[in-house]
């Protein structure tokens, strides 16, 4: 019966070790804000925190999808793809103006909608059926339907652009209330049910058991095929539902408009401290760390510097990410 | 030492241990061990687990050098540091897992790690495949080098390995239970190989469980137990009971728990669960089984006997290939574990890591196979730690704080935690795979005490486990495993460690 005494000290670096995935992205995200407030006048301003806000409500929406496919130690690199057919999925099911050249298929509002929504379930069902009826590597399996994905963009468009949504998704993508973007509530609303979910209920806690440990969470009898399908179907739920409104928020549907949520939501979840090994992190993570990433992309624009350096910098602030995600990892393991 | 030529005028011996120890933290593992292996000797090792046969193995293979006594090959003194030094003095082991790469050409698994290269530096293939053949071809087998390893049979896998060793120029060749995944042919094939090798002048140590085995194809056998050698003689002098007797140091003073048993199968206690000429076309052949509630059924059988299968299929864990699972009379098949948990079965496989989450607290760790008994949809954690803090109780795990880390515990803490998830709601059936596995006396003694107690409320128990001793304390009756197939039941009437060895 061996148990180590535990001092208080002790107990404080056990304590800073197992945050410390959770501290260093609050800490980059202090750190990012300062910088930018001291570098620009026009930054650190409320109608500026509504744009940021804004800014990365359709990202926020994709990576709550992306935080649970995560948990579970899989990785979804179709969401950007599902998105952008989802996006044009509405648009095809809308009455076009007359200058818009696209064979498509004009329904009532309200059915483009479920249509739409069936069209995002369908890519989550073949994924999820792929991934574990069949056993195809997530990374793979959602690699190839992204490019099937970006398949039903091109074919439903043909180098065209759309411009015309149903009613309701026109007023939640580009409309506001109070002054606030319908973008960032649905966004707000998304982060909040989705932290619920995972923490409070059994789905939740499966999630990360799973994640944590796969092998014991089917030796525990969890139905470990049903979480990982069940998360795939959600990630692609949730792309679709961010695309509908994008497409709204960008005004224009068509090809290719999505190529940089993907990276960008895979940055927000990992930057935010979720493990990309599994079973660690949550929503909590991935707010912060779309702050991060919006704090970062805005506060570039507000300091003159050279566009193409941008990119550079996105770049090394996630591998900085990364690494503190995996020095995190072991910490935790050689405990 | 004055061992200088202790060989009277012949030549020294091909390998020569003498008065090796080797301890772990303290605790001896090997305790003076002598050993010699002539040239063309074929050298049968037997002892329990746990006897010293590996560290022996591991000793003269270069694994472990920090070890007291001498080595010696063809007289030379020699004390290798690595595992490296050990190859190139012509020291080849062929391990029980094989090591060779299903996708790869036969040809390509002999060569791997050593591939002739050309002048060119690129890898030779004509020579490869060439050598291959002949290699081969001189153990007194026919295959295509060109044929993709993962598609022979196991047999054939082994022997492919075992020429791999061989071309490496080992002399010294080591074999760690070769014949237990194969069948009594593919076993002649070894032995004739065996026997080829054996005429070359090469040594050959060869350990096993499967004591007919060995006396067939040894020359001399040595018995190792409790890390001594016992006894070392001409196999042709020794019989099966002499040897099995040994190995257990029958008439010994050191009789201790878990020798013998005296069964209580009793057949008017309902049977639960009912496996019928259950297989996984692999290691589980044919193995029919029935649990009775409140017994406590022993599966007893060395590694590889498919013991590992045979939980795990009745987990829903494998698939089965032909057979069927009656529950409480009624056919069921378990697609997942999940099912077989809804079913009202519970198992603890043997590796705790295999289910336990060592970075999530105690409470998360016993609640997770209860969770849906316990919330609807939304999870009560003050629920959660309340149960796991009475079973905590219950199991006197250490400390009693269910917000504790699992890594923390200690090891039969942790193990009892990995039983705590399935004594909430009792389940129907238990499947224990080697239960007191590497646990200290006490934990060991609470275990029993519960595995028991669940016996005596009811519940059918499976206790799976290749220590006999294990066995002898838990089981009310036993089954004896070899090679995916039941050899013995024993139901009644008074056991000896001897019969499950026997039988096994």
């Amino acid at each position: 019966m061996s148990m180590t005494d535990v001092q208080p000290n002790s107990r404080l670096k056990s304590f800073l070790k197992d945050q410390l995935r959770n501290i260093a992205p609050v800490f980059t995200l202090l750190a990012l804000v300062i910088f930018f407030a001291a570098a620009s006048s026009s930054f650190f301003t409320v109608v500026n925190f509504m744009n940021i806000l804004s800014q990365i409500s359709i990202t926020s929406i994709i990576a709550v999808g992306l935080t649970y496919v995560i948990l579970t130690a899989e990785i979804d690199l179709s969401v950007a793809a599902i998105a952008n057919a989802v996006g044009i999925t509405i648009a095809y099911f809308t009455l076009q103006p007359d200058y818009v050249n696209i064979a498509n298929l004009p329904l009532p509002g309200i059915i483009a909608i479920v249509l739409t929504l069936l069209t995002a379930l369908c890519f989550g069902l073949i994924t999820a059926f792929g991934v574990t009826w069949i056993g195809i590597p997530s990374f793979i399996m959602t690699l190839a339907i992204m490019q099937i994905a970006n398949g039903v963009s091109a074919l439903l468009v043909r180098g065209q652009i759309a411009y015309s949504y149903p009613d309701l998704i026109t007023m939640l993508g580009s409309g506001s209330i109070f002054g606030i973007r319908w973008t960032i509530i649905v966004a707000i609303l998304f982060l909040g049910i989705g932290h619920l979910v995972l923490t409070y209920t059994r789905f939740g806690r499966y999630i990360y058991m799973t994640g944590g440990n796969r092998e014991a969470a089917e030796y525990s009898g969890v139905n470990v095929k049903f979480i990982i399908g069940s998360v795939m179907v959600i990630s692609a739920m949730c792309s679709g539902i961010a695309g509908m409104l994008a497409v709204a928020y960008f005004g224009s549907a068509q090809q290719n408009q999505f190529d940089s949520y993907l990276l960008d939501a895979i940055a927000a979840v990992v930057v935010g401290g979720t493990s990309l090994f599994g079973g660690r992190g949550g929503i909590g993570n991935t707010i912060i760390g779309l702050l991060v990433l919006g704090v970062l992309n805005n506060g570039l624009d507000h300091i003159q510097i050279d566009s193409f350096l941008k990119i550079l910098i996105r770049g090394l602030i996630l591998l900085s990410a990364l690494i503190i995600n995996v020095y995190a990892q072991r910490l935790k393991e050689s405990e | 030492m004055t061992a200088q030529s202790n060989s009277g005028g012949g030549l020294p011996p091909l390998l020569q241990l003498s008065n090796v120890s080797k301890s772990f933290g303290g605790i001896a593992a090997l305790k003076e061990v002598d050993m010699t292996l002539q040239a063309g000797e074929i050298h049968g090792l037997v002892g329990e687990n746990g006897a010293g046969k590996s560290t022996t193995m591991k000793i003269i293979a270069g694994v472990y050098h920090d070890y007291d006594g001498e080595m010696r090959i063809d007289g030379a003194r020699v004390h290798f540091r690595s595992a490296r030094e050990a190859l190139a003095a012509g020291i080849g082991m062929v391990h029980q897992e094989l090591s060779t790469v299903p996708d790869l050409t036969v040809a390509e698994n002999v060569f791997l790690g050593h591939q002739p290269l050309t002048r060119m530096g690129t890898v030779d293939w004509a020579r490869i495949n060439k050598e291959a053949t002949r290699l081969i071809a001189s153990l007194g087998l026919d295959i295509d080098p060109k044929t993709r390893m993962g598609s022979l049979p196991v047999g054939l896998q082994q022997l492919v390995e075992l020429s791999r060793v061989l071309f490496s120029g080992a002399r010294i060749i080591i074999l760690d239970e070769p014949t237990s995944a194969l069948s009594p042919p593919e076993v002649k094939r070894l032995f004739d190989v065996l026997r080829k090798i054996k005429a070359d002048g090469r040594g050959i140590i060869f350990i096993s469980h499967f004591l007919d085995d060995v006396l067939e194809i040894s020359d001399t056998v040595t018995v190792f137990r409790n890390g001594k050698k016992v006894v070392t003689e001409a196999a042709a002098t020794l019989t099966k009971d002499a040897v099995i007797s040994h190995m257990i140091g029958r008439g010994s003073i050191d009789m201790h728990m878990g020798e013998s048993a005296d069964l209580t199968g009793d057949d008017a206690k309902p049977v639960v669960l009912e496996a019928e000429a259950i297989g996984d076309g692999r290691q589980l052949r044919d193995v029919s089984l029935k649990l009775r509630a409140g017994e406590i059924t022993g599966v007893y059988g060395f590694m590889g006997c498919g013991q590992i299968e045979l939980a795990r299929a009745l987990f829903g864990k494998i698939r089965l290939k032909h057979g069927r699972f009656l529950l409480n009379g009624s056919q069921k098949s378990f697609k997942s574990t999940a099912a077989a948990r809804g079913e009202g079965i519970a198992f603890v496989p043997e590796n705790r890591r295999m289910m336990l989450f060592r970075t999530e607290p105690v409470y998360k760790n016993v609640s997770i196979a209860i969770l849906d008994r316990i919330h609807r949809l939304l999870l009560m954690p003050k629920a959660e730690r309340a149960i796991a803090g009475n079973r905590a109780k219950d199991l006197q795990i250490r400390p009693p704080n269910p917000n504790m880390m699992l890594g923390s515990l200690s090891g039969g803490n942790q193990q009892k935690v990995a039983l705590a998830k399935w004594l909430t709601h009792l389940p129907k059936v238990l499947i224990l795979s080697e239960p007191t596995r590497g646990m200290d006396v006490g934990a060991k003694e609470d275990v029993i005490r519960i595995v028991k107690d669940l016996r005596d409320r009811g519940v059918a128990i499976l206790v799976l486990s290749t220590e006999p001793e294990t066995i002898l304390t838990l089981a009310d009756r036993v089954s004896v495993l070899r090679k995916g197939m039941v050899a013995k039941e024993f139901n009644s009437g008074t056991i000896h460690k001897a019969d499950l060895l026997a039988a096994a």
